[in-house]
């Protein structure tokens, strides 16, 4: 067997039949497989939750994400996802300036709030610069500034059972033959009170532009753009999101995006 | 677990002598080196092929902490163009474009063109869809980890990584011969690796692995939390997924040098040993204790 000699006719061949091989392979052969509600997707799927058990266990609850330096800031925010919401009361609200804005924390709390912008920037702020993530691959360092989301849970004060935090925005995504779907997210409380998990009003020193989420956007450095929702009017404390949406903690989510954005 | 120690083992005499022409079959693969290489087979696969996938929700790369929208810190970008009215597919390195309508930038049919970076025949899905991409691409990266760990471990325990891995002063003095027999496509099949399969191999699995598993996780945002030296290490998260791409790129490259190699030098016998464990050497072979 060893002594199997190619001649270069020969070799050829072997060559071209693997590299066609390996042509088609790629082809559509495991799109059925990967389909959403698949049942190896399911369990592919499972991956996330490893790597989100992983990433709590070893990444700190308050370890923080890098913060730059203002000379970092070498471009604008790159806008992505709805940069303009259409709906009437959004649209109503940002044509006059926001004053009759609110936003609604909820759920399970012992002190419901309803707050204007007015009241939010006159509440304890943090600035930071750091670098978003888009899930695509892209990066972009910009300045934030907002109040600290675990300023506003404590004043409402988080029941017990509470388990995750949920944004409601204005922005409306295709949701197909259901017409469109309001934009919303969640995280755990452990992202929520983390010290750079701030509803930011304001960014590079401005106030927050609408295609960057205005009035109110959510920041969770430790996690992918997608996580951080912009045009939020409500925060919603519950103890499973499982009867929200489709049930998997958020509009991309429901989409097939992994509900951990930590990678 | 039996494993040939080669080179060390004791001379016996020839109870059954090996066919006419041929040297003594060796065990040369122990299982711990068989099941990881196949596990590694079918994870680099789908980790190239959603790799791709995820490099086309976004195909450029940089160099930097951030990706230059306002300022230009990109080395590659491979997008779909109008040429002359005409659409295109556009591949820029270094700031150099090629024209690579067909497969990279712009694909499918004349009647029906896909504009996007790698065809669909090199993605998994074969559509565009970012989301799932993710699901398989982090699923198999962990298989790759733990296939990594368990190599790593029964290898220095069964001395592999010593005995065929790491390269010796003997190995390196002995490359220039070796790559004159490769270029002659000239092969004996001894018991031990070639000098220039122990450092391919080394190149795979103590940099290109380590490379491409430590650039992934410079890329997740909580890693770099928690191990910011990280994104010093490898000069920001841009940079970080460039040299993720450029590790894949020398993995694909040493997948077809590997394919050439195991074809030229016969595929039937170096298959058997990876699926048995047993390799045939050439006539000649001394004799050791567990021949066949």
């Amino acid at each position: 067997m060893s002594g199997l000699k190619l001649d270069r006719r020969r070799f050829l061949g072997l060559t071209g039949a693997g590299a066609s091989s390996l042509a088609l392979a790629g082809c559509d052969v495991f799109d059925p497989l990967l389909r959403p509600g698949a049942e190896v997707r399911s369990v592919l799927e499972k991956a996330n939750d490893l790597t989100y058990r992983v990433q709590r266990a070893l990444i700190g609850d308050e370890t923080l994400a890098r913060e730059f330096s203002e000379s970092e800031i070498r471009q604008g925010q790159r806008p992505n996802g709805s940069t303009d919401p259409t709906s009437m009361e959004y649209m109503f609200l940002s044509r006059s300036d926001f004053v009759l804005y609110k936003l609604r924390v909820t759920g399970l709390v012992e002190q419901p709030l309803e707050l204007s912008l007015e009241e939010l920037r006159n509440m304890p702020a943090r600035t930071q610069i750091t670098r978003h993530d888009c899930v695509e691959g892209w990066s972009c360092i910009a300045k934030w500034t907002g109040v600290p989301l675990a300023f506003l849970l404590d004043q409402a004060r988080v029941r017990p059972e509470a388990r995750y935090a949920v944004f409601r925005c204005y922005d409306e995504m295709p949701g197909g033959l259901a017409g469109p779907q309001p934009y919303y997210g969640s995280i755990d409380l452990i992202d929520a009170r983390h010290p750079q998990t701030i509803l930011a009003y304001g960014l590079n020193d401005q106030t927050l532009p609408i295609a960057n989420g205005a009035p109110l956007r959510l920041r969770v450095e430790r996690q992918l753009g997608y996580k951080m929702n912009k045009y939020v009017h409500t925060i919603e404390l519950v103890e499973s999101f499982a009867d929200i949406g489709r049930g998997k903690g958020g509009y991309w989510e429901d989409h097939g995006y992994d509900w951990y954005a930590g990678i | 677990m039996t494993t040939t120690d080669a080179g060390a083992g004791e001379a016996i005499p020839e109870t059954t002598p090996a066919p006419a022409g041929k040297g003594p079959l060796v065990y040369r693969q122990s299982i711990f080196t068989r099941l990881t290489h196949w596990v590694w087979a079918i994870s680099l696969f789908f980790l190239l092929l959603t790799g791709l996938q995820i490099f086309n929700a976004h195909p450029a790369l940089y160099i930097g902490q951030e990706s230059g929208f306002e300022y230009d810190n990109s080395i590659l970008r491979i997008m779909p163009e109008l040429v002359d009215g005409q659409p295109r597919g556009i591949t820029t390195i270094f700031g150099h474009r090629f024209d690579t309508s067909g497969f990279l930038g712009m694909s499918g049919t004349e009647a029906q063109p896909q504009y996007r970076a790698f065809p669909a025949w090199m993605t998994i899905p074969s559509y565009q869809d970012l989301a799932t991409g993710r699901i398989v691409h982090f699923f198999f990266g962990w298989v790759l980890v733990a296939t990594l760990a368990i190599w790593l471990v029964s290898s220095l325990l069964n001395r592999h990584f010593v005995r065929d891995i790491l390269p010796r002063g003997q190995d390196l003095r002995g490359l220039p011969a070796d790559i004159g027999k490769h270029a002659r496509f000239s092969f004996r099949h001894g018991r031990s690796y070639s000098p220039l399969q122990k450092l391919s191999y080394f190149i795979v699995l103590v940099i290109l692995f380590p490379l491409i598993i430590l650039t992934g996780l410079t890329m997740s945002p909580g890693i770099n939390a928690s191990a910011p030296w990280m994104l010093d290490l490898f000069g920001g998260r841009q940079t970080a997924r460039t040299l993720h791409f450029i590790a894949m790129v020398g993995l694909v490259l040493f997948f077809v040098v590997h394919i050439l190699m195991v074809l030229l030098a016969g595929p039937i016998n170096e298959l058997r040993s990876m699926v048995t464990g047993w390799y045939r050497t050439s006539p000649g072979t001394p004799r050791e204790k567990g021949d066949r």
